[in-house]
């Protein structure tokens, strides 16, 4: 139930922000305003200072654990390949992951089509990994 | 109250709400903020177990994600209920020239209109954006390790070098998507 309410919050403000809207994406891409890079900007700025708090600090989740937060193991090849394959994405269809889910919920029934093949998108590759550079 | 809720949030506040999805999932259970993980786990509920790799473990131990994605439609669905009459994204008058020389004359909502409708889904360039465009959100996730969320927020977050190559790969595609290969698939 909590990540439910978690994800209705993110959805939320997504919506009210714009960053799920196609048009703010091109004019992102187009550098034509401050709005995208100011969302992410701040946003990455929020998260540093927290994590920043959470390890100095070496708070417990809820459950009472440490709060422990992965690596992410270093291969450039996969970042820049994948990472670029996702940004021509992006442009495409004017949304990521989570924005897509927020259109539908918005009313947006359209962007189940880019949806059903992000997911398709993420079988292939499940299926064909072990043949691409890593 | 409705009034206010109508209005678009400005970045200054919806970056830092945004920011806090971090904190507040480590909080609540120890997971990192990370929202195209959830394709992965439905592939692994629906094909079957120990045929590939990737998906041969226990996706349930990661309901957590599924369950936020549930909740992020319910959210853009509350936020349909403040919508005002004739809204419009008040995106800059270059980016209206722009799109204009692409064909976009309708800026009412979200997206545009003329391009996420069914008829233009059966053109080829309908096909490009919502198939395509789908298709290489979810492989390039899941192959760059992440999406937005995943690397520009929370890797970021973290001081991650490889989240910030895979955020300049990101943005390296989505360039070269929006200046050289939209405008042949649009006009």
């Amino acid at each position: 139930m909590k990540f439910i309410i978690a994800g209705l919050f993110f959805g939320f403000v997504a919506v009210k922000s714009e960053v799920v809207s196609w048009f703010r994406i091109l004019e992102m891409f187009h550098f034509d305003s401050f709005h995208m890079y100011g969302i992410i900007g701040s946003a990455v700025v929020i998260g540093i200072i927290s994590i920043q708090i959470i390890k100095r600090f070496q708070l417990k989740d809820m459950k009472g654990e440490q709060i422990s937060i992965g690596e992410k193991e270093m291969s450039p090849k996969r970042y820049i390949i994948g990472g670029s394959l996702f940004g021509l994405g992006w442009a495409l269809v004017g949304a990521c992951p989570g924005p897509m889910y927020a259109l539908v919920g918005n009313g947006y029934w359209i962007i189940l089509v880019p949806m059903f093949f992000a997911f398709l998108g993420t079988m292939t590759y499940g299926m064909i990994r072990e043949k691409l550079p890593h | 109250m409705l009034e206010f809720l109508q209005q678009p949030m400005p970045w200054y506040v919806a970056g830092p709400l945004i920011g806090l999805m971090v904190p507040l999932l480590l909080v609540l259970d120890n997971q990192q903020f990370g929202i195209s993980s959830a394709y992965r786990h439905m592939c692994a509920a629906v094909l079957p177990k120990g045929k590939f790799s990737f998906f041969s473990y226990d996706w349930k131990a990661q309901k957590w994600n599924l369950l936020f994605v549930v909740g992020i439609i319910l959210g853009g669905y509350l936020a349909s209920l403040t919508t005002a009459e004739g809204y419009s994204v008040a995106i800059s008058e270059q980016t209206k020239l722009a799109l204009g020389e692409w064909g976009i004359t309708d800026f009412s909502g979200l997206i545009p209109s003329e391009i996420f409708s069914l008829s233009f889904l059966t053109t080829p360039g309908g096909f490009i954006v919502m198939v395509l465009g789908g298709f290489l959100v979810g492989f390039g996730a899941r192959y760059g390790g992440g999406c937005t969320s995943g690397h520009a927020i929370s890797g970021l977050s973290n001081l991650q070098l490889p989240s910030l190559i895979a955020v300049m790969g990101f943005f390296a595609g989505g360039l070269l998507m929006t200046y050289f290969i939209l405008p042949l698939i649009l006009s």
